[in-house]
Parts: structure tokens; sequence; C-alpha cells
């Protein structure tokens, strides 16, 4: 049974997650936990890298925004609900990642706007809201794929990487649940 | 030798469709109507750069001084960081000229709506 089909909403989220839980990639838990040698070549390099975190970072806050509107909407059912606060939990993962690691570079992390200019007048049916959400993911699959060649560092490069293969298994998930072919094409642009 | 003397087969021409689909990657952090990561497109043509009263640009793109078209826009989508090193647009680019050409196309075709001009003008 599709965990989308799954009443107890405890039970879908564990079958979705898979046994293993939720893994940080190796790289990513070495940036938090600041093992990582985050050492830039130069100043300059580190402020290209914090420019694109912080970029990633906005976009991840928005996406935390968006699936917050989604969940107060009323329009999600279980397990939907389930899994789009699932989802959202990891955008915040992302977002702490990329804050704190704009801190270690010495930068400023982006701040939350005030508000979000969300088309809410279009989101009418759970279709609706899944439909935002998945233009969203792919939004977010686009972004990284552009932003992961132009790191100095490669850690950083691979850590946006991993957060690029979550979005993408979201947009993937996404689709399926409004009728569409989960996984398109080959590649994702 | 014909084909020699022809030279290369000409490129399709820009088609606002296809367009369409390329622009699903800018919005990432644009939409048409909306100031987002990215700031909105409709208004776009004729623009200076880093302009739309409130969003917050990088300096980098307040000073750029460009004015889009679809040469400039051309340009930067190609290569962003090359064009206005230090600009918030950390996307490596769209490579392929014809993808680059067909959103142009869609951008242009966007502007024209009604839609859009409301947008505009309010901004």
């Amino acid at each position: 049974m599709s965990f989308l089909q799954m009443p107890d909403p405890t039970a879908a989220r564990r079958l979705f997650l898979g046994r293993s839980g939720l893994l940080l990639s190796a790289t990513a838990v070495a940036l938090l936990s600041g093992r990582d040698a985050l050492a830039a070549k130069s100043d300059a390099a580190a402020g290209h890298d914090v420019q694109i975190l912080n970029t990633a970072l906005g976009a991840e806050l928005e996406a935390i925004a968006a699936y917050q509107l989604g969940a107060e909407s009323k329009l999600l059912e279980q397990p939907t609900l389930a899994l789009a606060l699932t989802f959202q939990g990891h955008h915040k993962e992302h977002a702490e990642l990329l804050a704190k690691t704009v801190a270690r570079l010495g930068g400023k992390p982006a701040s939350p706007k005030p508000s979000y200019d969300f088309p809410v007048q279009q989101l009418k049916s759970q279709a609706d809201v899944l439909r935002f959400a998945a233009r969203l993911e792919q939004g977010a699959v686009s972004a990284y794929l552009g932003a992961v060649p132009l790191f100095g560092n490669p850690d950083l490069a691979q850590a946006a990487a991993s957060i690029l293969g979550d979005e993408a298994m979201h947009w993937a998930v996404l689709r399926q649940a409004i009728g569409e072919a989960p996984v398109p094409s080959a590649f994702v642009s | 030798m014909l084909a020699a003397w022809m030279g290369a087969p000409a490129q399709a021409a820009p088609d606002a469709l296809r367009g369409e689909q390329v622009y699903a990657r800018c919005q990432a952090c644009h939409a048409l109507a909306a100031d987002r990561v990215g700031p909105h497109h409709c208004g776009l043509f004729g623009r200076l750069a880093g302009s739309v009263p409130g969003f917050d640009y990088s300096e980098a793109m307040k000073k750029s001084r460009i004015v889009w078209n679809d040469a400039t826009l051309d340009r930067f989508l190609a290569k962003p960081l090359a064009v206005v090193p230090g600009s918030s647009m950390t996307y490596a680019g769209i490579a392929d000229p014809a993808e680059r050409a067909d959103l142009i196309a869609y951008l242009r075709q966007a502007n024209g709506t009604p839609a859009c001009a409301r947008t505009a003008a309010v901004h």
C-alpha cells in the first residue's frame, strides 16, 4: 500500500522515511558539527560561497513558509498533511545547515521575509496545494543544479548536491501524489 | 559543397512555448508578478537592472548599469556571475543559446500580457 493511502500518519511517515530514518550526509554532519575545516582559499572565495549559500537559504526559508501555508490551509488530509510536514522538516534542516555554514564562513545568514507573496487565491484543493509544492520543489532542483558547480569549496558543493537529491525526491513524490509520472525524464534541468 | 556554401544550419526560431518550460528553472527564485528570492519579471524589458523598488538587490546588480533587453538578457543568462560578479543570482547559467532564446521569447510574450502590464504599472 502506498504510504499516501495509509490511515495512520505515524506509520506512513515511518514507511516513507525508511527503517534507517533521516540521515545527513557525512559532509553535512561535519559541516554542522564544525569538524570540517572550512578553510577558504581567500576571503573572496569565502564571500563567493557565502553568497551562494545565502541565496539557497533564502529559497529554503521560502519553502518552509510555503509548506506552512499548505499545512494551515486545511486543504491537506492525512496522510498527505504528514507528508507535507515531513518535507517542511527537511527544508528546516537544509536551512539550519546553510545558516550555520554561512555564519562559520563569517557571513550573515539570510533571514525569513516578513511575508511571502504566495498565490493563495489559486489554492482551492489538496491537489492545488500539492501542485504548488511540486513546482517549488522542481524549482529547488534547478536552483541547486545551477549552484553546485559554482562553489569554490568542494565540500560545500557536495552538501548542496545532497540537498538537491532530497529536493528531487520531494518533487518525485509530489508528482506521483498529483497523478503525474514521478520521474518524467533521465535528467533534471 | 552546397552545404559548405550554405554554412551551418539555421537555428530554429525562438519558441515561447519551449521557453515557458525553461522558465520552470527560473521559478526556483522568480515569478512573473511577485518578488521572491529574485525580483519579478513583469516590466523586465527596458528596466534598469537592480531597480525594482523594495527588492533587496546585491550591490553588484545595483551598480551594473545594465538595461534589460534581448541582448543583455542573453549575455547575462549564459553566465550570470561572469556578467555581474557578486550578484546574488548564484546560478551557473543556461549554456544552450537556443534555450536562452526560447526563454527570452517567453519572457517577451509574458510581458506583453495585460496581467503583466498591470503588475509592471503597480511596481
